[in-house]
């Protein structure tokens, strides 16, 4: 079976005041039906940009979508029309943003914007649509669904507000969620509860997810592959426990280091990323990491090494050293 | 009674509450009820010291530094600043207090403004409280905070939207540092910044503190980097602190319920230690301080909750040496 999701050298570019920007410089990867992929990164990195762009949800001016391919269930999601894109959102792709407060239209309860989507997508009537959102306010865990129903997004609690949108991004029976940093604007309590429910429903329904987040912790306790982003591109992907275990770039070996864990003793000190995040504006032709790099050598300089395959089955790296990473040979 | 000023903490909260009124009606505003953000704490800090205060959003831990900082006038208790009572100063009272006292906030974006330079944002409390009149002498301490906090003294002509997120919060920094005060509040200082710069930035914090002798309170929602940076670590709960003790000992034995429900909700980032974790995140949400549950607060969430914990707020007790707890079910 082809994957369900395939994106193919994509860039997406703005046109600021300081200059040309490519948030999306090249990146291709794939997501295997109800596979969760997390794609990880800083800001800037290009994570979100990279999922506004599969669905097409980047403004022109100043965005554009320059190149590639993305082929959601075998067609090419950037030759659509508009309105065929439009059935493409919310119908086979459900989205679930960070803020449920900006997401949530603030004068239709909570009710109307979950049957209209069914409406505008099923073509359901009203009554079966009502019968629907009971029903999926139930399934995401929302106490007296039958009173929420009828009450406003300020209403509900931030927690709330997100299972609403969960249950939004689930009303049409979607192949596919895109998650964009879903439970950063929450309390890791209600964090907690959130992605425990995702990764239920998503696994019990089937339906693939790609989460974007910056919580390194996260992805460790739910996503079963990992892209990590570094200005604009992958530079390391593979399963979650070889991108943890046996990282092959340095930027997400330093990234890993750098955070300090529950779990382990406490260090003296912390050991950070050295130098500053990248100027998009003012990328050179070499690895953009370079210059926060302690392996970096001269050859970094002059070309940006590719994602390629390592000696992990299915684990790939950017970086012109990570054979010698991986042999532990580079005096650091 | 003689105390000296070597074992006397430098910051005692006794009894503190902070109460904010609800009202209803515009020409005949009257009062319908209150949000306790602060319901009655007590704690204290040495110096030289590092008190972290963590909790969840709404849980009164911003409000308590706020009240300290006397941004806000608490509605009861005392809060003894190096013997002090500053809790009822008036705004002039509290010149002097402010040279002492500083804070670094959460958003390295709006709390700087945007129109001033990075040289001027410094220089600016040192204007304000007359501590250097000579423009140039000014111009050098300034360089000096800048370098203090990593930063390049050639910022000082530079805006903030030239700089990045990490390199602005050193600037927050450095202005807060530019009175030399013995305290400083970092309500969230860290929380914004991006994965690789937090570290570097904690690690500022952790020089200065040892090099300025400083002593923090340290409030922060992110559990991994308050146990690294604090040696004290206060939990909060709606308005109420319901465990506390030595960093180490709070993250190795969390007594209190909810504290161990908060531990586990905070993913480790390792795929094979979350793999064989038992995690079960606790019930329900944090419930309105309009109206806090009775009893202990967090009956309504704990796992262990009995009968009488829905009548009688427990007493934070001192189970072990050092280590408080606000639970009856614990023993």
């Amino acid at each position: 079976m082809p994957p369900l999701l395939e994106v193919k050298e994509l860039h997406t570019e703005f046109r600021t005041g300081a200059g040309l920007v490519r948030a999306v410089d090249g990146v291709s990867y794939t997501v295997e039906h109800g596979e969760t992929v997390a794609v990880v990164g800083e800001s800037g990195s290009g994570k979100s940009v990279g999922a506004l762009s599969i669905l097409r949800l980047i403004a022109d001016p100043p965005g554009r979508i320059t190149s590639g391919e993305i082929l959601f269930d075998g067609r090419d999601l950037l030759s659509l029309s508009e309105p065929e894109m439009r059935k493409v959102r919310g119908r086979d792709i459900g989205m679930v943003f960070q803020e449920p407060m900006t997401s949530l239209n603030p004068v239709l309860t909570i009710g109307r914007q979950i049957t209209e989507t069914l409406e505008e997508h099923q073509g359901a009537d009203r009554g079966t649509a009502e019968r629907r959102a009971l029903e999926l306010l139930e399934m995401v865990g929302i106490a007296d669904p039958r009173r929420r129903l009828r009450q406003y997004p300020h209403q509900l609690s931030g927690g709330m507000r997100q299972r609403v949108m969960i249950a939004i991004a689930l009303a049409c029976n979607p192949k596919l969620i895109i998650a964009d940093e879903p439970t950063t604007a929450l309390d890791v309590t209600i964090q907690a509860q959130i992605l425990e429910l995702m990764k239920s429903l998503t696994r019990k329904l089937g339906v693939a997810q790609i989460i974007i987040t910056h919580n390194l912790g996260v992805v460790a306790r739910y996503a079963s592959r990992v892209n990590v982003m570094y200005a604009g591109r992958i530079v390391e992907a593979g399963p979650a426990e070889a991108i943890y275990h046996r990282p092959r770039h340095p930027y997400t070996m330093a990234l890993l280091r750098s955070v300090p864990r529950l779990d382990r003793p406490r260090q003296a000190r912390l050991d950070p990323v050295e130098g500053q995040p990248p100027d998009l504006t003012r990328l050179d032709g070499g690895c953009a990491f370079r210059p926060r790099c302690r392996f970096a050598v001269e050859r970094c300089g002059e070309t940006r090494p590719a994602l390629e395959a390592t000696s992990d089955a299915g684990h790939l790296a950017a970086c012109f050293r990570s054979a010698e990473l991986a042999a532990e040979e580079v005096a650091a | 009674m003689t105390v000296s000023t070597a074992d006397r903490p430098l910051l005692e909260v006794r009894g503190l509450a902070m109460h904010f009124p609800i009202s209803e009606g515009i020409v005949l505003s009257r009062k319908v009820g209150e949000v306790k953000a602060v319901d009655g704490i007590d704690f204290a800090i040495g110096r030289g010291e590092t008190l972290g205060l963590v909790g969840e959003s709404g849980c009164g831990k911003t409000t308590t530094g706020r009240c300290i900082l006397r941004l806000e006038r608490p509605t009861a208790g005392q809060i003894l600043f190096d013997g002090q009572d500053v809790s009822g100063l008036s705004s002039r009272e509290l010149v002097g207090l402010r040279r002492r006292m500083q804070v670094i906030f959460q958003d390295p974006y709006s709390s700087l403004n945007p129109r001033m330079k990075v040289g001027d944002i410094v220089a600016e409390p040192i204007k304000v409280h007359g501590v250097e009149r000579n423009p140039a002498r000014r111009r050098t301490r300034v360089d000096e905070l800048l370098s203090m906090c990593g930063l390049d003294p050639k910022f000082a002509d530079r805006y903030p939207h030239e700089m990045s997120g990490g390199q602005r919060q050193r600037v927050g920094i450095a202005r807060a540092l530019a009175l030399e005060p013995e305290f400083i509040v970092c309500d969230e200082a860290v929380s914004a910044l991006d994965v690789s710069i937090q570290a570097q930035v904690v690690n500022l914090l952790e020089d200065l503190r040892e090099r300025l002798g400083l002593t923090y309170l340290f409030i922060a929602h992110d559990l991994s980097v308050v146990r690294h940076l604090c040696q004290r670590v206060a939990v909060m709960y709606l308005g109420r602190i319901v465990e506390m003790a030595a960093s180490d000992e709070l993250f190795d034995h969390p007594l209190h319920p909810y504290t161990q429900a908060l531990l586990s909700a905070v993913p480790i980032p390792d795929p094979r230690v979350e793999a064989g974790r038992a995690f079960r995140p606790p019930r329900g949400e944090v419930p309105s301080p309009i109206n806090p549950p009775t009893g202990c607060v967090f009956h309504p969430r704990c796992p262990v909750a009995v009968e009488a914990c829905k009548q009688t707020r427990p007493k934070l007790r001192e189970l072990r040496p050092g280590h408080w707890v606000a639970c009856d079910e614990v023993h």
